[in-house]
This record gives C-alpha cells, structure tokens and sequence, in this order.
C-alpha cells in the first residue's frame, strides 16, 4: 500500500453534526481505505468534561454512528472516532460504547471495537508533576495539587500511537477519549508510512470536514488522499469544490499560529505548503513539514464552581431606552444594596450581572455618544453565590426590583416584561477549564488504557 | 480617516483553546494587506484596550498569501467564567471594525 495514496474519509466535522450517506458511498467508490472522524473539541465549554455528558442529542450520534459503522463493515474499512462524546472523558467514551453496541445490535454488526481511554488519576498526575514532568502552556503557571483536585475529570489529548497500535491490532472501530483532532485522521496513514508531514496537514486541513471547502455549507466532508510526498483534498459532495485559497484558509482555524501546530510528538510546520489546484474541485498540497519533537500530551481539566440563577426581562418603554446606561448602573446598583439590605453577611461573596441584550450585552462596553436606542432590548440578570440556594433566594429577593425599577423616579411604577413564571431560572453551576498543561512522556502509551470488546467473538462487555 | 472596516473584506474571531483568542483580518487585496497589516494601530496595545490582554503575549501572524493577518491573544478570563459574555469569542472581531488606521 505505501506506493499508492493512503484515502481517508472524514464524513463530518464532528460526528452528530450531520454525516450523509452518499457522500460516504462517494468515498467508498473513490477507494477510501479508512473513516475517521472527531466528536467534539473544548469549543463549547467545560460543561461536558465536568459532567461526562454529550453536547449532541443521543439520537444524531446514533444516525451518524449508523451510517458509519456500516459503510465501514460493508468495505471492510476501519472506522475511528476520536474524543468521544464532546470531551472524550471515561464517561463520554462509554456513552458513546453504549450508542456503538445499540446499533451493532440492531443491526446485526459484529465489530471488534477498542476503546481508548484517557482520562487520568490525580495521584498519577501529581506524582508526575512532583517529578517535574509536568509544564504550564501560556497564559498558566506551574500546576499545583490544589489545581489538580479542584477538576471533576481530567483527559489527556492522546496522539495517534494508541490508535495506531489499536488498528494493528485488528481494530474495526475504535472509540477514543480525547484525542488532537488531527491525530484521529493522521493516524491509519502514519501506520502505513506515508509522508508525516503530509498526514499531520491533511489531517489538520480536513479536521471540520467540509469547511475546507469553497461552500461549507453544500455538503459535510472530504477525502484526503494521502502520498509519499504531499496530499490532495476534494470535497464528497458532487457540487462542491475546493480551492488553493479554501485549503490553505483552513490552516488560520481555531488556532494561535497560522503555520506551526503543536501535537503530542511534534510539531507541524506548513510555512513552505503549497497550494494547487489539480482540477476545478481537488487540491494538491506539498512542503508540508514534521518536525519531531519529545513527546508531550496536553493535559484538560474541567471543574464545576460557584452557581448561578438568572432571570429575564424584555423592554419597550421609550423612558428607559432613551437612558439605557444610566438604567443599567442604577438598577444594578439598587440591586446590590437590596442584597445587602435583606440576606446581608449570609449572601456571601455574592456578584449580581445585567447583561442589556440588544445593546451592549456581549461587549459590556457604553455605547459610542449618539448611539440611537434600540427598538427594545432583552435584560439577563445573572446572580453568582456559592450555592445553588443562596444565588436563588438573591434572585428572588431582587425580583421586584428587576421588575418595576423606573429609570424617572416620580412617574408610576412600571412593569417590564417577564419571560418566565416562575422568574428565576437556577442555571446550575460554573464550569470552567482549570489546566493548560503538557505531561512529558517516555511512551505515548503510557498514559492511556485500551479495552476491548470484540463481538466477531463474542467477547467482552 | 481609514478604518478597520474600510480595508478587510472579511473578519472572524474565535477561541483558540479555553485560554486564547483568534482573530483573523482578511484584507480587501494585497495592496491594503502591505499598507495596513504593521499598522501599529493594529498593535498588542490596541488587545490590551479592546480586550484586556496582557501586550507581551499578543501574537501578530501576517499571512501574505491570503492577504490577511491573525493577531491571537489570551483572553481576559478564561472560557465559560462567572462573567462569561461571548463562550466562543465568535463576536471578538467586531470590537476592530472600526479601529483607525490613520
């Protein structure tokens, strides 16, 4: 195989986002030699790492998976799912195992599926970094045990070595914890010798599946074929297209530096790629460069904090939209006090935010001089305390005054709009991302379990 | 007086892990790419206004190619905070629009 390109699919951006199945019939007739695919990424906060839950609805992932799974026992291909459920902590990696199972049972499949599992233990963790194997990433400093024990869960972004050994093994469907999102796609050609350099930028250039294309929206993946010394890219979808600009924009995605991309063993340097068109929809890349370096895995830990309730008001009196900033700063300010005034000392470190949705909720910034009112804005209320209880009883206490402050104080009280009854919405608490650090290993297995469950056989879970 | 918006055919922001931003200038052309893209309005001062970062981090990228430049800078706080306003920073961008360039 290693004189002819290695082909991979990538169906998707992200498995529930949508994989459709002609286009992965489309791969399949164009050679594809394996699937491989991402299910989430930090992108949508630290919610899902701290719960072990999904951000997707069980029944995309199912449809998507389906059509996965088949295609690939169908071909005899590899199918390879990388951070599992969102976050690709142990907890999402076995909702995703359970969804594979349903469907290997309903449709009467009998892959053999290695699960790849990388959350981390505490202990393991703070005797690594008592070692000194462990080191902060900007804008972070040194990590400490009280850091550590703050996460619910902690992962560690896998590279492509557990997957690689994993398909060695006879693996038809692998469903790993968290893993880079190039890793997942790079790692069936790594096994089989190609160009790293290639494989790392291809893998990197098809990560979101179709947006790499010149209309992301007209289909959801692409095929990167993968050679001895570069890569093309071509979208599955018959009426799209890409183009040097459409491949070459990707590299800028979600990432600090447009040319140097770090990964567990290395880092990927595409300042010298170039970009060619083959035809009116395939693109050719080349100069694409590896650059070994000692292995490190990024380590993610999520934590779940303080607790917030909110409340939500909607606004059309011209009083108040004519003095928008001046309404803000009193009411928050009447707000605080009555905090003070009713619960005092047993509020806490409370904080209390309004947020004018329609005028300067995202930035929280005035507004230039001049700038007309809108025609109504949205009013969130955010109360943060260091309990569930307590961030409620403040809504409630600030309830009436959220309701009916005036903006002129001699006129009748007014009434804004509620969304809601009851008015307070308790939102659960904080989750926030606590660690951006590396681990420096020796092997890249080192830090990862690999469970099987081989139905061809009949055993396992 | 030029601004930000008078020269970029196109801006988007993002995170770039929970503890940066990305914000990228596509540029109408190369000939505002080479006028514009060192402006020195465009400087790490201009982050640590707009956006609370700290100057000695802020990473300035011109990409001559595609006409663009990626300034990428940690962010203030770091994703899903109590005062969390834009969790994937996908509004950052508009905060340059209309930045002077002189």
């Amino acid at each position: 195989m290693s004189d002819s390109p290695i082909k991979i699919i990538v169906p998707c951006g992200s498995l529930g986002a949508g994989v459709r199945e002609e286009e992965v019939a489309r791969g399949l007739a164009l050679g594809a030699h394996a699937i491989a695919t991402d299910a989430g990424s930090t992108d949508s906060g630290a919610a899902y790492l701290a719960l072990g839950v999904s951000k997707n609805n069980r029944g995309s992932i199912k449809r998507d998976l389906a059509i996965l799974m088949k295609a690939g026992a169908e071909a005899g291909i590899p199918v390879i799912v990388g951070t599992a459920g969102q976050a690709g902590g142990d907890l999402n990696v076995d909702w995703t195992r359970d969804i594979a199972l349903e469907i290997a049972r309903e449709s009467g499949l009998t892959p053999r599926i290695a699960l790849l599992y990388s959350e981390q233990d505490k202990a393991v963790l703070k005797a690594r970094n008592a070692a000194g194997k462990i080191r902060p990433l900007p804008p972070l400093g040194p990590l400490d045990d009280t850091t550590i024990d703050a996460c619910d869960h902690i992962v560690a972004a896998m590279g492509p070595e557990p997957y690689i050994a994993a398909l060695q093994a006879g693996a038809d469907l692998i469903i790993g914890g968290r893993t880079t999102d190039t890793a997942v796609i790079a790692c069936f050609a790594l096994m089989h010798g190609v160009h790293a350099g290639a494989a790392w930028h291809a893998a990197k250039v098809a990560e979101c599946g179709s947006q790499c294309t010149v209309k992301p929206t007209e289909g959801a993946g692409v095929l990167v074929s993968i050679g001895a010394d570069g890569f093309e890219v071509e979208p599955l979808a018959s009426g799209n297209r890409c183009d040097p600009d459409s491949v070459s924009a990707h590299m800028l995605y979600e990432n600090a530096n447009p040319f140097r991309l770090t990964e567990p063993g290395g880092v990927l340097d595409v300042t010298l790629a170039r970009y060619a068109a083959l035809d009116d929809r395939r693109v050719r890349v080349t100069g694409s460069v590896w650059d070994p370096k000692p292995y490190t895995l990024k380590l993610e830990g999520a934590s779940s904090g303080r607790y917030q309730t909110v409340m939500l008001i909607g606004i059309q009196d011209p009083d108040v939209l004519t003095r928008l900033d001046t309404f803000h700063d009193n009411l928050l300010a009447a707000l605080n006090e009555r905090v003070r005034r009713t619960i005092g000392e047993a509020a806490g470190d409370f904080h209390i935010s309004l947020r004018l949705y329609g005028w300067n909720a995202v930035s929280g910034e005035t507004p230039p001089p001049g700038t007309p009112p809108p025609r109504e804005v949205g009013v969130l209320f955010v109360a943060t305390a260091d309990s569930q209880a307590m961030a409620t009883q403040i809504a409630k206490a600030c309830n009436p005054y959220f309701f009916h402050f005036p903006v002129i104080m001699d006129k009748e009280l007014p009434s804004y709009g509620f969304a809601f009854s009851p008015a307070e919405i308790e939102r659960g608490p904080i989750y926030e991302f606590r660690l951006n650090h590396v681990v420096e290993l020796d092997d890249p297995l080192d830090l990862v379990r690999t469970v099987w469950i081989d139905l061809a056989n009949g055993k396992g879970a | 007086m030029t601004k930000v918006k008078d020269v970029c055919r196109h801006l988007r922001s993002k995170n770039a892990g929970p503890y940066w931003v990305t914000i990228d200038l596509f540029f109408d052309g190369p000939e505002s790419f080479e006028r514009h893209h060192a402006n020195p309005a465009l400087g790490p001062d201009l982050f640590r206004r707009l956006y609370g970062a700290d100057p000695a981090l802020v990473q300035h990228h011109p990409v001559r190619d595609l006409h663009m430049l990626k300034v990428s800078y940690p962010r203030a706080s770091p994703q899903g905070g109590m005062v969390e306003r834009d969790m994937h920073c996908g509004q950052q961008f508009v905060r340059l629009l209309d930045v002077e360039l002189g």
